[in-house]
């Protein structure tokens, strides 16, 4: 009986385990960015701790950038093409993505924010 | 009594000035009474002709000239002005973009200095990867020799990437190699080569590979622009000195969540805009800098 008990609570324990590793290994959520001089859209992002998100960004103009120096996440945005960027944001907070490639008279203002709760 | 250019600049920053000592590691300090070979020169930065926002500098178009009075009114004539970037406002338009820098070059025609050099910033030279400004007023990148001093001109603009490349770093430590290691360097930039503000671009992706390159060296100073006011940072032993600005300044970097210009005040016009003079003391090694506003 007793060994019954310690079987079922062994095979208990690998399904949460199983079910921890299914979590870690899910599939990224996409979100899509869309630049054009000089905003992004959407221009916030609300991500969660932990979970894996792939950033799917796109440019309807010209060559553009997207850094997020708080992770260290960024790539060029080439017009025709999508930027595939994918990590899993690490702590909480509001943190800034601008572009960083110069596109001219109101590139200063290009960014947008990622809350992280 | 005579009085050496250090002394006055100490003396008028007690009248209201204010002077910044910018030591170099490997400096021998001067002994009592012994004479060098000082000089000065002048560096504006950030003038951004052709910019237009009343609520931001509603004397858009006399400021430039106002600071070159100034300079004009020196007592003493600085040995070169250095203009370190963003001499004209961006702009979309190529034709327009020549007719700023060629009014630019006009108005500079007004200082009364007889060595006058440029470097651009990225509202001059990004887009387009410095095209105009090369038309202008010649290479982006350039070294040359002042005294005993070797000033090394890098252009971390034309890259609308905000890339020093690797074509300028190979050119760079082909340069810095014909060089004793305590040479006096003094590098001139527009933005800054570490990571300032990296959330609001104030940075060069590829400037720690130029400081690896620098950091052999005993005695190098960097000055730049591009953040429209002072700063003053080391990397190790290399001191960095940022600029202000002749038309608008910025807030302090990531003191608040965008970096907007700092609005105009009506009851202090000109605050935060000047320029400044680089005194070159002790053979080199060690730079005295004082601040001078902008005034109506």
């Amino acid at each position: 009986m007793q060994k019954g008990r310690r079987l079922v609570l062994s095979m208990g324990l690998a399904a949460i385990a199983a079910g921890s590793l299914a979590f870690a290994q899910a599939k990224p959520r996409v979100v899509k960015i869309r630049a054009k001089r000089f905003t992004y859209t959407p221009n916030t992002v609300n991500l969660k701790k932990g979970q894996p998100v792939t950033l799917e960004l796109t440019t309807e103009d010209i060559v553009m950038g997207f850094n997020a120096p708080d992770f260290k996440l960024r790539g060029d945005i080439i017009p025709g093409k999508t930027t595939a960027l994918t990590f899993t944001p690490d702590k909480t907070g509001t943190f800034t993505f601008l572009c960083d490639i110069f596109c001219g008279d109101g590139h200063e203002s290009m960014s947008g924010t990622m809350v992280v709760t | 009594m005579t009085m050496d250019r250090r002394t006055f600049l100490q003396l008028a920053a007690l009248g209201g000035g204010a002077v910044f000592a910018s030591g170099l590691a490997g400096g021998a300090p001067m002994a009592p009474g012994s004479s060098y070979d000082d000089f000065f020169f002048v560096q504006l930065s950030d003038s951004h002709w052709g910019f237009n926002g009343p609520k931001v500098n509603p004397d858009a178009a006399g400021t430039l000239p106002k600071a070159f009075a100034a300079v004009n009114a020196l007592s003493e004539k600085p040995d070169f002005v250095m203009f370190t970037g963003d001499l004209t406002h961006t702009t979309d338009n190529p034709v327009e973009r020549r007719k700023r820098l060629a009014e630019f070059k006009e108005i500079v025609s007004k200082l009364d200095v007889k060595t006058v050099r440029f470097m651009p910033g990225e509202h001059d030279a990004s887009l387009d990867n410095g095209k105009a400004f090369i038309e202008f007023f010649g290479p982006t990148h350039y070294t040359f020799n002042h005294k005993d001093v070797h000033f090394i001109v890098l252009d971390n603009v034309s890259d609308p990437a905000a890339r020093i490349g690797d074509e300028q770093l190979a050119w760079l430590a082909g340069d810095l190699a014909k060089q004793p290691k305590d040479a006096k360097i003094v590098v001139f930039t527009h933005r800054p080569l570490f990571d300032l503000a990296p959330a609001w671009d104030w940075a060069t992706r590829d400037g720690e590979k130029a400081i690896e390159m620098l950091m052999p060296f005993q005695n190098v100073t960097v000055f730049y622009g591009h953040i429209h006011q002072e700063n003053h940072k080391m990397t190790g032993h290399i001191a960095h000195h940022s600029a202000k600005s002749l038309m608008f300044p910025l807030p302090a970097p990531g003191s608040q969540p965008k970096r907007e210009p700092v609005l105009w005040d009506e009851s202090q016009p000109y605050r935060g805009l000047g320029f400044r003079e680089v005194e070159a003391e002790d053979k080199g090694t060690k730079f005295d800098i004082k601040e001078l506003p902008v005034r109506a």
